[in-house]
């Protein structure tokens, strides 16, 4: 990186400062799409769930597809950010912090589905272990307690790990701005004024955030996935669940990271900040995951078929050949078949585009796959004469896109709230030389006291 | 030793004409859901009719399974529910506490037998259905899970009665609505804990099966499997 101070100042201040046109409109659209999901959750609350396409025995669908979804998502934060941080790796400086955000946003919007999901909404709380006067406690044996307690602890680390790094960034924007962004960033500055002691104290909170953070993302996705592999349902009881979920979200997480800083390179004016090298990078840790994802496909797939258990057979012959096969196949098209050629090619990697190309078909492939774990498995559990099946309604449908809608319009406001690349971060990186710093990581017989 | 209530069902006996399921509907006030939301999948019934059938026509062989709530002794449902409204209650029932339910349908989806019902909207009931409610049990909600309860309402009125004339209960002396429905006696209902039960000496039958066994849920509701040839060897 050749700019001076200055100069990264001028670049990523900008869009906090000049909003066009097109920002508000496109603010606007998806604002609409958001208010839309709301009112179709508000005619959902007032006419109950009937106004989905649930039914007996599909319980659950797209909603809890959507929940799974988007805590998967989330995992591009804590994976690029956290991980990166611990290893030092130098060309995540850029990186991390569109990462976080995407896991903070993601996280919030996949937080409403299990409320939008329940029967009875109003009376969520009953799942907080309050003390009551009539000394009710929830089930402390339920996977959606644990659930419950998983989000909120991810949600909360999350928001520190986001916010953490913000400070200085946040003062600098202070101390360069008149009249109200004063007063504003004054106040979410927290009174950052550099002090030797405030970077050593904010150097070690970082750290152990980086450290406490992996474990908590990681634990998060697996409790999801007891959700279902907790239950006797033919299909979900499955050892492989937790390992196959992490590695899903973070597949999933990815591949929504590399799209979203292909749009802020793009519509920010990044392009000397958000290189081909990163891109390179993400797509190098994608393949390894898509290759991964395959795997753990494979082994699920295999272990069932050769077990050859009657309850679940027909769950089995409904997703590779039956009435959910075209689904299954258009996943495995859009997670493996796609974009691990694409990856696995040095020249096409190296492309931002490819990057893009290789990334869209895992979103919308790790989308089907939560939606084949959920409903084939509870359309053909057990009995057959019990045997259903499920189509989804307009409400869900339009909370579904409202998410999605939802998820660009906080990242669009955060982009022009928040400096979308860490600046401190990055003048750390550019001050030193990369050279050294990659000398520093090849060697490190020579320092015998770290560790 | 406190009450284990059990039922027999006995499938030689079975006629397929579901009186119990209209008997049921009329004990607990179980909404009709109407064809438009029953073809949805969304028809409630605490007990049905399960037909199986052998062989090609003609020579075609019928089999009916009533199925109910099986009160599981291991019940898949309970321990996944996060409120505590579905339990087991000291005398082995699978209890669901309606007012208590948030709706998260997990214990539905949890359980094997798919025997839970969900309140998809607010139970309407056709005129003149509304003036024959049964004053001992509670209208449900939208948004909430409701499930076969063996009759607990009868189950309480008998207890209480045998406590206020102070004698113990005699086996047969009350049945859930199902089993008083039976034309064909195909259904026996009593105290599993009490070894002269008719329900406890049936269920040791050797045709006495329980339903997806293979999943340990340990039903406390023993079918009788059809079986003329046994019955020939045992009689």
């Amino acid at each position: 990186m050749n700019k001076t101070p200055e100069q990264i100042n001028q670049d990523l201040l900008r869009p906090i400062y000049h909003a066009s046109w097109r920002f508000y409109a496109t603010a606007a659209v998806l604002a609409g799409f958001v208010v839309a999901a709301f009112f179709a959750w508000g005619y959902q609350m007032y006419y109950g769930l009937g106004v989905s396409g649930l039914n007996r025995p599909v319980f659950w669908a797209f909603y809890i597809t959507n929940f799974v979804f988007w805590i998967g998502i989330s995992h591009a934060g804590t994976l690029i950010s956290a991980i990166l941080r611990v290893c030092n790796a130098g060309w995540r400086r850029p990186v991390t912090r569109c990462a976080e955000a995407i896991t903070v946003f993601s996280l919030s919007i996949a937080g409403f589905f299990p409320l939008i999901h329940l029967g009875r909404p109003w009376l969520f709380f009953w799942l907080i272990p309050y003390p009551s006067e009539r000394g009710i406690w929830p089930q402390f044996r339920s996977p959606l307690l644990w659930d419950f307690f998983a989000i909120n602890t991810y949600l909360i680390g999350s928001v520190t790990f986001l916010l953490l790094p913000t400070f200085p960034d946040f003062a600098l924007i202070r101390d360069r701005a008149s009249g109200w962004r004063k007063k504003v960033y004054g106040i979410v500055s927290l009174g950052w004024r550099g002090t030797p002691k405030q970077w050593h104290r904010l150097e070690m909170a970082m750290r152990i955030m980086a450290v406490a953070i992996i474990p908590v993302a990681v634990s998060v996705h697996t409790i999801v996935s007891w959700d279902f592999a907790m239950a006797p349902v033919p299909g979900w009881h499955s050892t492989i669940f937790g390992p196959y979920f992490v590695a899903g979200a973070i597949f999933s997480g990815i591949a929504a990271l590399i799209v979203a800083m292909a749009l802020l390179r793009k519509l920010l004016h990044l392009e000397e900040y958000l290189k081909p090298i990163h891109f390179d990078n993400l797509g190098k840790l994608l393949l390894v995951m898509s290759l991964l994802w395959f795997y753990f496909v494979f082994a699920e797939r295999l272990t069932t078929w050769y077990g050859n258990f009657s309850g679940e057979m027909p769950v089995f012959w409904a997703t590779q050949v039956g009435r959910f096969s075209p689904l299954f196949w258009t996943m495995v098209f859009c997670n493996f078949i796609i974009p691990a050629p694409i990856l696995a090619i040095k020249k096409l990697r190296n492309r931002v585009g490819w990057t893009v190309v290789a990334s869209i078909p895992i979103i919308v492939g790790m989308w089907l796959e939560r939606f084949l774990i959920i409903v084939p498995s509870l359309s053909y559990k057990y009995l057959p004469y019990s045997f259903g099946t499920y189509r989804p309604t307009w409400v869900e449908i339009v909370i579904t896109v409202g998410t999605f809608a939802g998820m660009g319009l906080l990242y669009l406001i955060f982009s022009r709230v928040f400096p979308i690349i860490s600046i401190w971060e990055l003048k750390l990186g550019a001050t030193k030389s990369e050279v050294a710093e990659l000398a520093a990581q090849k060697a490190p017989a020579k320092q015998p006291q770290g560790g | 030793m406190g009450h284990r209530w059990g039922m027999v069902i006995d499938e030689d006996r079975c006629t397929g004409c579901e009186a119990c399921v209209a008997a049921c509907h009329a004990e607990n006030n179980i909404a009709i859901a109407g064809d438009d939301q029953a073809g949805r999948g969304r028809a409630k019934h605490w007990i049905r009719v399960e037909r199986y059938y052998e062989g090609d026509f003609p020579d075609i062989k019928v089999k009916y399974r009533p199925v109910l709530c099986q009160q599981c002794s291991d019940a898949p449902c309970e321990p996944v529910c996060p409120t505590y409204a579905s339990y087991q209650n000291d005398e082995g029932l699978n209890a669901q506490v309606y007012n208590r339910c948030i709706g998260t349908r997990y214990c539905a989806n949890a359980c094997p037998y798919t025997v839970r019902f969900f309140n998809f909207y607010n139970p309407v009931w056709d005129k003149p259905l509304d003036l024959q409610f049964n004053p001992d049990v509670s209208l449900r909600s939208v948004g909430i899970m409701e499930k076969c309860t063996f009759c607990i309402q009868r189950i309480k009125t008998a207890e209480i009665n045998a406590k206020a004339e102070k004698r113990p209960l005699k086996d047969g002396e009350f049945n859930p609505a199902c089993v008083q429905s039976c034309p064909a006696g195909a259904m026996v209902f009593g105290d599993l804990n009490d070894p002269e039960s008719r329900v406890s000496r049936l269920s040791k039958s050797n045709r006495g099966t329980t339903f997806l066994e293979e999943l340990g849920t340990h039903p406390k509701v023993v079918y009788l499997k059809r079986d003329s040839w046994h019955n020939e060897q045992n009689a």
